[in-house]
């Protein structure tokens, strides 16, 4: 296939390759994300083939055999779902292949052991939109992610790829403006600054070239919606980008990408390359006197180099540090030209606002927070994963009912959100609507989407200086509260967790928070002061049990906490003595052993292997 | 350690001739010879006609470039949030001991570089451990030993 070079030619060609498709017919989709990859998606992918040619099925148009981008429930992986009766089979073997296509292709039946099961009621479910992992989202970013094949553009294409962007051109750029505007769409990448605002004050900047950047540069822990948008399908951020493009009068985009993320990089640069060829990018783009490209700049792991002025620099291949805010990057930006910067998961919305218009988009969300919003549900909850969830919805609703609780019947402790500059919300808040606006309330931010789980077992001290950790190492230095104050503040949190924490440390901790939020140069600063002030207001009792009766209460603080083997439980089996790297565990076989706490190192392993939960920690 | 020559002005000749390519030429140093040769700092500040310290600056501000030669296989233990609640940090300390290197150190054999990583971006297989470019998900204290050994 040419180029396409007008309006109709588009039309023309998604009528051509749909009529080849028979939606009775079966299709696999297998998820190739990195998290099902890792569970060894592409040895199933590789048996389906074997098996199907092996039969004599029929492969290509009519059987298919796809590999997809991340569906999200990556805890269950690797995942496969066939269509179109849409059953979605968990953590598939390769040798439960053969019985997948002999029962649910060839024939009308169901392997029922591969279903989801509920861990609460016991019951299976088949189909893929009534799992509650899924029934409660609401796909609109991540519509087309595990759908699509993300390297073929005609998949994108079927699914009313590049429909947004003939809309577009058709309208005045001024409208397309207007219509973001009336959307509400504001900024996923943590800030939430509304995204049509800041196109026409780079529309109506001075100067003869503008930018449009897509920031990849995912950088919070906890977080990983844009990655799997970056490798599911990429087409959808394109398109959202050629569309910004227009609207502000660009030529040339960017898109930044994290260098942890090979994948991302490898399908960002195939879908370029093919919406190049297919008359997408490049120039006078589908007829018109438009012309736009987009080059790849690949992070060189630097956790500062998210915030977007640093981004910039680092794109024009110098050191990324931050510069101060007043100058603004749709003004100045990359090049000191006016500049657009929107990250990946406000590109992808784009081309459906576009699409389906602002009414529709705004018609999901909160007063001031429309539309949805991606989560990526980690840590102590039982459904892990990707989940895209209306503005609005409860933290309890998305942590019991999409994230089925909290695994091992233990007790909800916190929920952390916004990463390094986020904090941590307690218990009591669990009903709090979900907007960009009420978890600042609660001191915490959206920021790009981590919401990760912390259960009792979580000491609220620890978390805060794992944060405070983080941000030392990825201060660029440039500015003094963030490059000493941070380090002070480690070196007291260190002290609490050690056991040399005294009176006045909380106070002081406060105090140094106060400096950093009005002094810091640019917003990784600014609000690093987040996770100490959360953990503080909400869980203050902890610091001072670290304080003044040097106990860890969730067991966590190694300083402070002594393992010890439960007479009554413990076999015998020995199991813990020969794992016990410090060579500290004794007794006789079949009879309860102890250990030696002088020369313990607290390294759990024992706690690990022992298979009836006898090694206690206090 | 000899670095050749030609492999360097191949490197440097393969990218755009831009500021813009300076980074991206430095990672192909660190993924092509395994580490940012003090060569290849001349030579790209010769060619590109910008000073040694600014490339220098860029060579270790960035956590993906080394000035030393990294071992053959990369073990990123990570420590996003996420792994940290499910105990990344104890097993990058079970590594250590395993290794006997600390983290940013490189075996005597040079058989493995031992790094941490914030965040790989798989919170749902946590704790992560990623050797080269594969991903060992609920990795554990005990079986550090097993996630090792069939790398050479």
């Amino acid at each position: 296939m040419g180029a396409i070079s007008s309006f109709n030619d588009l039309d023309r060609y998604r009528e051509e390759i749909s009529s080849s498709i028979r939606e009775d017919i079966p299709r696999v989709l297998i998820c190739f994300g990195t998290g099902c990859q890792a569970n060894g998606s592409v040895k199933v992918a590789e048996e389906f083939e074997r098996v199907i040619k092996d039969k004599g099925l029929k492969i290509g148009v009519d059987l298919g055999v796809k590999t997809t981008g991340c569906h999200g429930y990556c805890e269950n992986g690797p995942l496969v779902a066939i269509k179109p009766k849409d059953i979605l089979y968990l953590r598939v073997k390769p040798k439960d292949v053969a019985e997948i296509v002999e029962k649910s292709i060839e024939g009308n039946e169901i392997v029922e052991r591969l279903l989801y099961k509920d861990v609460n009621t016991k019951q299976v479910i088949a189909e893929y939109q009534s799992i509650p992992f899924y029934k409660h989202q609401q796909r609109i970013a991540l519509r087309n992610i595990g759908e699509i094949d993300p390297t073929s553009i005609d998949d994108y294409i079927l699914r009313d790829g590049y429909t947004a962007l003939v809309k577009a051109l058709k309208m005045d750029p001024e409208d397309v403006i207007s219509e973001i505007e009336k959307s509400g769409l504001r900024g996923r990448g943590g800030g939430g600054f509304p995204a049509g605002r800041k196109w026409r004050s780079c529309r109506n900047a001075d100067g003869d070239v503008r930018y449009v950047i897509c920031n990849g540069d995912e950088g919070d822990p906890g977080a990983f919606m844009d990655r799997s948008t970056m490798e599911g399908d990429p087409h959808s951020i394109i398109e959202g980008m050629i569309i910004g493009a227009y609207a502000i009068g660009s030529n040339q985009g960017y898109i930044y990408v994290r260098d942890e993320y090979p994948l991302a990089i490898k399908n960002l640069q195939s879908a370029i390359d093919s919406a190049r060829e297919m008359g997408f990018l490049g120039n006078n783009i589908l007829g018109t006197d438009f012309s736009f490209n987009i080059k790849i700049s690949r992070g060189g792991g630097a956790f500062v180099c998210g915030e977007s002025s640093a981004l910039m620099r680092s794109i024009e291949g110098k050191v990324g540090e931050p510069r101060a805010k007043y100058i603004r990057s749709v003004e100045r930006g990359l090049y000191d030209k006016p500049t657009v910067l929107n990250n990946v998961e406000t590109w992808a919305n784009v081309p459906v606002i576009i699409k389906n218009g602002a009414e529709w988009y705004s018609h999901f969300g909160t007063e001031n927070s429309k539309g949805t919003k991606v989560f990526s549900l980690v840590g102590k909850v039982n459904n892990t994963g990707l989940v895209e969830v209306p503005m609005g919805i409860t933290l309890r609703e998305l942590i019991y009912d999409i994230g089925g609780g909290i695994p091992k019947g233990k007790k909800f402790k916190a929920v952390q959100t916004g990463g390094p500059s986020g904090g941590c919300i307690p218990e009591s808040l669990l009903d709090l609507q979900i907007d960009f606006d009420s978890l600042t309330d609660a001191g915490s931010m959206m920021g790009s989407g981590g919401m990760i789980v912390m259960d009792e077992d979580t000491c609220m001290v620890d978390v805060a200086k794992y944060f405070i950790s983080f941000l030392v190492e990825e201060s660029c230095g440039k500015c003094t509260p963030c490059r000493e104050g941070l380090r002070r503040m480690l070196e007291i949190l260190t002290n609490i967790t050690e056991g040399r924490g005294k009176e006045g440390d909380i106070e002081l901790l406060e105090e140094l928070c106060d400096v950093l939020k009005w002094g810091a140069l640019c917003g990784l600063g600014t609000s690093a002061a987040n996770p100490v002030l959360t953990t503080i207001r909400y869980f203050r009792d902890e610091y001072e049990a670290h304080i003044r009766d040097k106990k860890c209460p969730a067991g966590v603080c190694q300083a402070l906490i002594t393992y010890r083997i439960d007479p009554d439980k413990c076999t015998g089996c020995m199991v813990c003595a020969r794992k016990c790297p410090q060579q500290c565990i004794s007794g006789e076989k079949r009879k309860p052993h102890t250990i030696d706490t002088e020369k313990c190192i607290r390294c759990g392993i024992c706690r690990e292997v022992c298979p009836f939960d006898a090694v206690i920690v206090e | 350690m000899a670095v050749d020559i030609n492999q360097i002005d191949e490197i440097i000749s393969s990218h755009e001739k831009s500021e813009e390519s300076l980074l991206s030429i430095l990672q192909s140093f660190q993924r092509k010879l395994n580490y940012v040769p003090e060569e290849g700092i001349k030579r790209l500040s010769e060619s590109f006609d910008v000073p040694e310290s600014r490339i220098y600056a860029m060579a270790t501000f960035y956590k993906a470039l080394s000035l030393v030669p990294r071992g053959r296989h990369t073990i990123k233990v990570c420590m996003g949030t996420a792994c940290h609640l499910k105990g990344g940090g104890l097993i990058l300390e079970a590594i250590e001991r395993e290794l006997g290197v600390e983290r940013g150190g490189t075996t005597d054999d040079m058989r493995f570089s031992l790094e941490t990583v914030n965040c790989v971006g798989a919170c749902a297989m946590a704790p992560v451990v990623v050797v080269d470019d594969e991903y060992h998900g609920h990795a554990s204290s005990s079986n550090v030993h097993s996630i090792l050994k069939k790398y050479e």
